[in-house]
């Protein structure tokens, strides 16, 4: 039976924000195709994950159950999916783009002789009847969009980026009652032992509170210019931030990081530095209520989600907003 | 002998990639972008993957081998491979083909590495140009090897290998695991080298060994297509300021008062 089938994935003991994004989209794809909605939850225990799903109006939902599942292996993931779909026949499966996912969704996929089509953020209605839905991904850090095809004879696996679709409100009508697959996994399967997750360093500043970040990127070129956006950051009375190369090189520490291996942020000011605005730094700030760029290159993909942007040197900029902050608050 | 002390034979898979301040034209197929006046360079988390093999190689001794796929143009990632310290390189020669998928990619590059049967196969792990980012999991995939993705840092133990994984929002896990493996390096774990004048000058006399593409046999019928690229449709509309820096910060600071309220 050719259906939807989404992926969901757990977050301290309830469903993750990001996977009721691919709900959203997986139900996009079912209106598009007129083809039947369902989920998947896979762990040693999902019972509470499927009591959130009683509203969402889904054909079935299946709990994949066995104590090999948690903690996460991409083995186990992989090879309970695998007799999973086998059995299930989908036409489309849709997972979020999680860094969990990207561990094992490849592999799933090219089991079943396919590739997965990774953090995409659009998906488009059929050019002509018959045909079936175009995906979108955003190719050269953000600078271009790429428009896929699935062509392979078997299901087509996507996942989709952060904030590329609105997560549901509740669906008017019941749900299936969940039923559980028990997949057949041996301990000997499993290769890798994950140890229990760690913080690099104790958090000591809690970005997602901020009201207000100024955050830099690679165009600030080295350490020693720091204290010129520190001074912008200090009349803004906002807290200074970094794309991941400025906390690579250790100019910031590590917990002053925005972006998908960082903090996410939503503050009411987001002011961008010399950042180009790669996807990865883009799903840790773009719910920002209001976003300012500054940047030499005119295309740089920050400009696409920034409300102001102002085109050249950071080094003459700064100073002067800073100055003009100043004089603003007198 | 203990296992921390054998010598491993480790291949790297690295991508060419057009330099990220490059203009991007869209080429008259409407397929992909014009290359004529782009610069290439090595993609950022390969040369992570790079460095990773050669501290082990420093470490514990033992050969790193560099790989690539694509036009002859790629031969200049391996030659700068070579001269950071990759004993020999790897090259399978194809035109760049828009129109093969990550799996093909990935195929080819297994068909490579399967007779060289190495102890640890480290890649980037994903591409600033096309970004599929799945390279070192399906090679895991196709060579019958445990994996793990997003490795910061590498270390020989009793049993294999301990990586360091980075998780989401700036959590981290350590995984033990065997060898052969196959792992998929994240940016920013160590510092990076570069080659040195000896390095070049030694590059030369090492091995660049080429194997055509078409050779190796390999299934390249795509599951996924690229049929078109076009401009990323803005999500907002951006106000630009002109003027001088103190002209256009001042309007900015005055929009952000008044118009945004959020001063």
């Amino acid at each position: 039976m050719s259906t939807v089938w989404v992926v969901l994935e757990e977050r301290a003991g309830r469903i993750a924000p990001l996977s009721w994004e691919a709900l959203a989209a997986g139900r996009q794809l079912s209106k598009l195709t007129g083809l039947s909605l369902n989920a998947v939850l896979i762990g040693a225990e999902t019972a509470t994950l499927a009591g959130e799903l009683s509203n969402q109006s889904l054909q079935r939902v299946v709990r994949i159950e066995h104590p090999l599942l948690t903690p996460y292996t991409s083995d186990g993931f992989a090879l309970a999916l695998e007799q999973f779909f086998r059995s299930a026949d989908p036409r489309y499966v849709v997972f979020p783009h999680t860094y969990q996912v990207r561990d094992y969704a490849p592999a799933l996929a090219a089991r079943m002789s396919q590739m997965l089509l990774g953090d995409v953020v659009e998906i488009c209605p059929a050019a002509s009847e018959g045909d079936s839905p175009t995906f979108v991904r955003q190719l050269l850090q953000g600078r271009l969009s790429g428009h896929y095809r699935h062509t392979g004879d078997g299901p087509c696996f996507l996942s989709v980026q952060a904030g590329a679709f609105r997560a549901p409100e509740s669906q008017a009508g019941a749900c299936a009652t969940a039923d559980t697959f028990p997949p057949i996994l041996e301990a000997a399967q499993i290769r890798t032992r994950p140890g229990q997750p760690f913080r690099a360093s104790a958090q000591t500043v809690d970005l997602a509170s901020a009201e207000r970040i100024v955050s830099i990127g690679r165009g600030i070129h080295d350490a020693a210019n720091i204290p010129l956006v520190q001074e912008l950051a200090s009349v803004l009375d906002a807290e200074l931030a970094a794309s991941r190369p400025i906390c690579d090189s250790g100019w910031l520490p590590p917990d002053r990081q925005v972006g998908s291996s960082g903090q996410s942020v939503a503050p009411k000011l987001y002011v961008a530095l010399g950042i180009s605005g790669a996807i990865q730094h883009q799903v840790g700030m773009k719910a920002s209520r209001c976003i300012v760029a500054v940047n030499k290159d005119p295309e740089a993909p920050i400009f696409e989600i920034a409300d102001y942007g102002i085109v050249g040197d950071l080094f003459e900029v700064v100073p002067a907003l800073t100055e003009a902050v100043k004089s603003i608050k007198m | 002998m203990q296992l921390e002390q054998v010598p491993m034979k480790i291949l790297v898979a690295m991508k060419q990639v057009p330099e990220s301040g490059s203009p991007f034209r869209i080429d008259a197929s409407g397929r992909w972008i014009d290359e004529a006046d782009l610069n290439y360079t090595l993609n950022e988390s390969d040369a992570y993957a790079l460095e990773q093999a050669l501290q082990l190689k420093g470490l514990h001794g033992g050969e790193v081998v560099a790989l690539s796929v694509g036009p002859d143009r790629v031969q200049a990632v391996l030659r700068d491979a070579l001269a950071k310290g990759a004993d020999r390189a790897l090259h399978v020669r194809c035109a760049e083909e828009p129109g093969r998928d990550a799996l093909g990619t990935a195929r080819l590059l297994a068909a490579a590495i399967r007779p060289e049967s190495p102890d640890l196969v480290l890649s980037g792990l994903q591409s600033e140009d096309v970004g599929h980012g799945q390279t070192g999991v399906l090679l895991a995939e196709l060579l019958g090897l445990p994996h793990a993705s997003l490795i910061l840092q590498v270390e020989k133990s009793a049993t294999g290998l301990s990586v360091k994984r980075e998780l989401e929002e700036g959590w981290l896990q350590m995984i033990e695991m065997p060898i052969p493996a196959v792992l998929a390096i994240q940016s920013g774990g160590s510092k990076l080298r570069y080659a040195n004048l000896m390095g070049i000058k030694r590059a030369k006399t090492k091995e660049m060994r080429v194997i055509e593409a078409g050779e190796l046999g390999v299934d390249l019928a795509p599951a996924v297509v690229l049929d078109h690229v076009s401009a990323t449709h803005k999500q907002k509309s951006t106000q630009f300021l002109q003027g001088t820096p103190t002209q256009a910060a001042a309007e900015l600071v005055h929009k952000l008062k008044f118009e945004a309220r959020v001063l």
